[in-house]
């Protein structure tokens, strides 16, 4: 039987690799790739918990994420190319104009 | 019983295509992964009957968020493997370990009380599409519209980033574009 636990279980597994992406890469684009799993993850857990207590508002919270996630990618995109175009790198370490 | 073989199929194969997006060199590879993954979570919300999150999932995230990518990676030289300098890789898994297990207890601690109640309860004999209807447009309504101008926003933001020649900008100007427009 599956129950509350193994969702949140599996939520908490799926976050931490997104976070090992967030800390590890290196690369704008694969960062981003990182965020949408962060965002997955909980998405799993909310629905869970709505499910097993009976309450709609964890799936109203995954929708205004699902939300939020499509205008992250939409205008991080939009920044991302703008970026690629002055430098031709999307390396984070390049990404500083100030010496000091 | 097929409950449980469904999720253990799903999340074995959820966090193998993750763990493949996250330690990928290859972006292709990368993006690829992270769409069959997308893809396989739906999954996981058709079996906790929330039935239009999982469609919601397939349609934006697979069908919109991805091809945004791809459209993205177009830009990109994406064939060349990504060059990237990890300086602690022990520290990175150790970080991401407890940063993980820090937030869970936090989030979970609400849970071990007993005095959790539903605040829109489920109705029976009410499909869960009908339900989130009547719910979103009443009880959310306000957020709704709201999420709905913000993605406006983000939408003119995107076609205005991509499109029109933002890359020509006078505060981040390097010196030597300066000398060139300075000779001509």
């Amino acid at each position: 039987m599956i129950t509350l636990s193994h969702y949140l279980i599996l939520s908490a597994i799926l976050f931490s690799i997104g976070l090992v992406g967030v800390y590890r890469r290196k690369n704008l684009l694969l960062l981003l790739f990182s965020t949408e799993i962060l965002l997955n993850a909980v998405n799993i857990g909310f629905a869970a918990i709505s499910k097993f207590y009976g309450d709609l508002t964890g799936q109203m919270f995954a929708f205004f994420i699902v939300a939020v996630a499509a205008s992250e990618v939409a205008v991080g995109l939009g920044l991302m190319i703008v970026w690629y175009k002055r430098r031709g790198t999307l390396d984070i370490d390049s990404m500083q104009s100030m010496h000091g | 019983m097929f409950e449980a073989i469904a999720f253990y199929l799903f999340s074995a194969v959820t966090i193998a295509m993750f763990t493949i997006t996250v330690m990928s060199k290859n972006a292709l590879y990368a993006m690829s992964a992270l769409a069959a993954g997308m893809i396989m979570i739906s999954g996981f919300f058709f079996l906790l009957d929330a039935d239009f999150l999982g469609v919601v999932q397939i349609i934006v995230y697979t069908g919109a968020v991805m091809a945004l990518y791809a459209f993205g990676m177009m830009f990109f030289d994406t064939t060349r493997e990504v060059k990237e300098n990890i300086r602690a890789p022990k520290l990175v898994f150790l970080l991401s370990g407890m940063t993980a297990l820090l937030l869970v207890i936090a989030f979970v601690a609400p849970i071990v009380s007993d005095h959790i109640e539903a605040l829109y309860p489920m109705v029976e004999g009410v499909q869960n599409p009908q339900a989130v209807g009547v719910v979103l447009f009443t009880k959310y309504l306000v957020p709704f519209e709201v999420a709905a101008v913000m993605l406006l926003v983000a939408m003119i933001a995107g076609i205005i980033l991509a499109g029109k020649k933002m890359d020509e900008s006078l505060t981040l100007k390097i010196d030597d574009e300066f000398q060139e427009k300075g000779a001509q």
